[in-house]
């Protein structure tokens, strides 16, 4: 445990008070997770601090969508604990983790027979805030979203990809979440809408972001986003620490060839 | 209060009109000219004496009219005494009638007359070429076209035992017997079973086969009752006994089956002119074509709609519960498809001693047969929902239930439609058939044309229905328009 904490997040913002006095968001301690006979993660320790957004790395298979899906109770842990806000995970306080969690994935997933203004009011409505309170911030995220009035009345399926995915962040936020959880949120698009789309989740991290942990294969956007490395390999961290010090020595052979393919 | 005071007038008007109102008698007939006829003749001799007559008729064979009969869902109609032997009662031709009857709460009551045996008919021009006067006859001729009622095919005292008795080997096929003379005249057939008063025989150019080795028992007609019918009600009936021989029935059937005459004229006219009732000059009019054509159409609705209401809530609800479970999934849609393939009047007759005869048993009927539609395309709707929008639906925090709401039903909602598209044109179809227990609706137009060889009749129930399904099919279309967004309706 120390010597994970040596390492934590927390110590990017010492302004913030004591490593111990931080609360964290969410927490990993020892995780194992087996789907029928396998086991797709191995002994997790991670912890996602306030204002911090944390990339988990690795390639397709790694268990890091399964990571991600154990912080909002998709998955449970088989062995280990999952703490919010240092509470463990229990099915009674679920809902209410849920509502403080946003979710995005590639899929997008936004439901085909509302329209897009309906997609990002209902995590509001399921809330049961009020009307008012939910058109007012509609419109304030899909300001920021750069969605047009035009577009928010449309089906999700007369948007363009990125119009979409930016839908979909959008939803996600809808209840100004402690935490984010965003699954390849940005695969799937094209060069240049991915990059906006970057520009666009930059601005927003002091505002409307919180913590966030985002997975995604792809090394050069977790630079570009995160603060903090995960890297996964067959269902282990085989390394993690502030984004600088993990690129400057990624210690792990494999962490190594990753950095390395990209830079 | 008026309102009240008009009530209590209104009942008590049509209370001194109901006359013997407490013991209604329901009289029930099959689907031929000559139970039609009699049944029509008993209701209206009874109306003349006071009596309040429920008509069931056009019921769809021996085995529905026994069943409606022990249930008490009808209280008499005609039947023949070799039939009540041989398919009611199971027993030989030497049996004792009364005796065996008593035991089952039955009796029979005042025979009219006449005994309408089994005969076979043949054309007549086939019968003079090869010198055909007798049934043993046949054993000579090989290549005659047989065809009998499904109903004669399949007694014990029927065409089997025939063939047996006179040692034939013919090939048989069955055709309904509303169709049988058709066929005869046409020459698609050339021997069919026919009755010994039908009017046809006096008219067409057929001639009777001589039963020369005396197979045919009798078939006396007579009143098949439960055996509390009232003293009085049954004194009425014996009014008619012996009124009727067979040539008088043969020229009643003729003027119904020939002359195309309304059931309820040649009934009313037989009375007038037996002297039995008065000449009123007001029950002889047929009602105007349009009105049966109304209620007829409303009460096809009726039925096709409290089915198709009860089956898209039970199934689709049926659907839900058990979709999370595969197994269970598959067993509801096997029980389902095996129903489906019940033929839809066996699955009527099914109906009978559970439920009776009429609206009932007819609306059960045709919920069982929308059912799988409804199961099928609500499960599959399940299924075929993208599992990332459930995911979605569960990371927002929704309950089962807002999950149900938000995402599952109107996803599955296309589908859905499709499926309950699809048990309406098929309930609209099948319940023409639920006039063969008594429930009206289209069906009955029809079944009444089949029995009496009336063309314009079957067209009143037919067209009406094949309409019906269409204005079903349009108006399924609009609501889809309505309900579904465009990317998300079915392909056709």
């Amino acid at each position: 445990m120390r010597a994970r904490l040596a390492t934590s997040p927390a110590q990017l913002q010492p302004a913030q008070g004591s490593v111990t006095l931080r609360c964290m968001i969410a927490e990993l301690q020892s995780v194992c997770v087996d789907i029928g006979e396998r086991r797709i993660l191995h002994d997790i320790d991670l912890a996602i601090p306030e204002q911090t957004i944390v990339a988990a790395i690795g390639a397709s298979g790694s268990g890091k969508s399964t990571l991600l899906r154990l912080l909002n109770g998709l998955q449970t842990a088989t062995s280990g604990t999952v703490l919010r806000n240092g509470q463990p995970l229990a099915a009674e306080s679920l809902r209410d983790v849920r509502f403080r969690t946003g979710y995005a994935l590639q899929q997008i997933a936004l439901l085909p027979h509302m329209s897009v203004r309906s997609n990002i009011e209902l995590p509001m409505k399921i809330a049961g805030r009020d009307p008012a309170a939910i058109a007012t911030r509609v419109i304030a995220l899909s300001q920021r979203m750069q969605l047009t009035e035009s577009q928010l009345s449309r089906y999700p399926s007369e948007l363009s990809g990125g119009q979409q995915q930016r839908a979909g962040i959008c939803r996600a936020l809808a209840l100004a979440p402690e935490l984010l959880l965003l699954d390849e949120a940005f695969s799937g698009l094209d060069a240049i809408t991915r990059s906006d789309t970057h520009a666009q989740f930059l601005d927003m991290r002091n505002d409307e972001i919180n913590s966030c942990l985002l997975v995604t294969h792809d090394l050069a956007e977790a630079r570009r986003l995160a603060d903090y490395f995960v890297i996964l390999s067959d269902g282990r961290i085989v390394r993690q620490g502030p984004k600088d010090e993990v690129l400057a020595d990624p210690q792990d052979a494999y962490a190594a060839r990753l950095i390395e393919q990209c830079l | 209060m008026p309102v009240s005071r008009f009530i209590i007038a209104v009942l008590l008007v049509l209370g001194a009109h109901s006359g013997h109102g407490a013991d209604a008698v329901t009289v029930g007939s099959k689907n031929f000219t000559e139970s039609y006829l009699l049944a029509e003749i008993a209701a209206q001799l009874l109306e003349s004496r006071g009596y309040r007559v429920d008509r069931k008729p056009g019921l769809g064979g021996t085995k529905i009219c026994y069943d409606a009969l022990i249930r008490g869902e009808i209280d008499i109609y005609p039947e023949y005494t070799g039939t009540i032997k041989s398919a009611i009662l199971n027993a030989g031709p030497e049996a004792d009638l009364d005796t065996e009857l008593e035991q089952i709460g039955l009796q029979t009551y005042s025979p009219p007359g006449f005994n309408n045996t089994y005969v076979l008919a043949i054309r007549e021009s086939v019968a003079r070429s090869g010198n055909l006067t007798s049934i043993s006859d046949l054993k000579r001729a090989d290549r005659l076209r047989v065809a009998v009622s499904h109903e004669f095919r399949a007694r014990n005292d029927g065409w089997d035992a025939l063939a047996a008795h006179y040692g034939l080997s013919l090939p048989v096929r069955s055709i309904e017997h509303g169709l049988a003379y058709k066929a005869l005249t046409d020459g698609s057939i050339d021997i069919t079973d026919a009755y010994s008063t039908d009017g046809e025989l006096a008219r067409a150019n057929l001639t009777l086969l001589k039963d020369d080795l005396g197979f045919f028992p009798r078939y006396d007609a007579v009143w098949l009752g439960r055996d509390n019918l009232p003293d009085d009600a049954a004194a009425v009936l014996a009014l008619l006994e012996g009124r009727i021989d067979e040539q008088r029935m043969q020229s009643l059937n003729a003027l119904a089956v020939m002359d195309k005459q309304p059931i309820a004229s040649v009934a009313a006219r037989f009375l007038r002119e037996s002297g039995l009732v008065e000449d009123t000059g007001a029950d002889t009019k047929a009602s105007p074509i349009i009105d049966d054509l109304i209620g007829n159409t409303l009460r096809h609705i009726q039925l096709t709609l409290v089915a198709l209401i009860a089956a898209s809530t039970i199934g689709v609800m049926l659907a839900m519960v058990v979709q999370p479970m595969p197994r269970a999934s598959s067993a509801l849609l096997y029980v389902c498809s095996l129903i489906q393939t019940i033929p839809s009047i066996a699955l009527l007759a099914l109906m009978i001693p559970l439920f009776g005869i009429g609206w009932l048993p007819a609306v059960i009927a045709l919920f069982l047969y929308a059912l799988l539609p409804v199961v099928r395309a609500t499960l599959t709707a399940f299924n075929a929902i993208e599992p990332d929008h459930l995911t979605v639906a569960t990371a927002l925090g929704m309950t089962n239930s807002e999950r149900r709401r938000h995402v599952l039903v109107p996803l599955a909602m296309p589908h859905i439609i499709a499926g309950l598209r699809v048990a309406a044109v098929i309930s609209i179809g099948t319940a023409t058939l639920a006039a063969f227990i008594g429930a009206g609706g289209l069906g009955q137009p029809i079944v009444t044309g089949l029995a009496l060889n009336d063309t314009n009749l079957i067209l009143q129930g037919a067209l009406p229905a094949a309409a019906l399904a269409v204005l079903t099919d349009l108006l399924f279309d609009f609501a889809e328009r309505r309900l579904v967004p465009a990317h998300l309706r079915q392909k056709r």
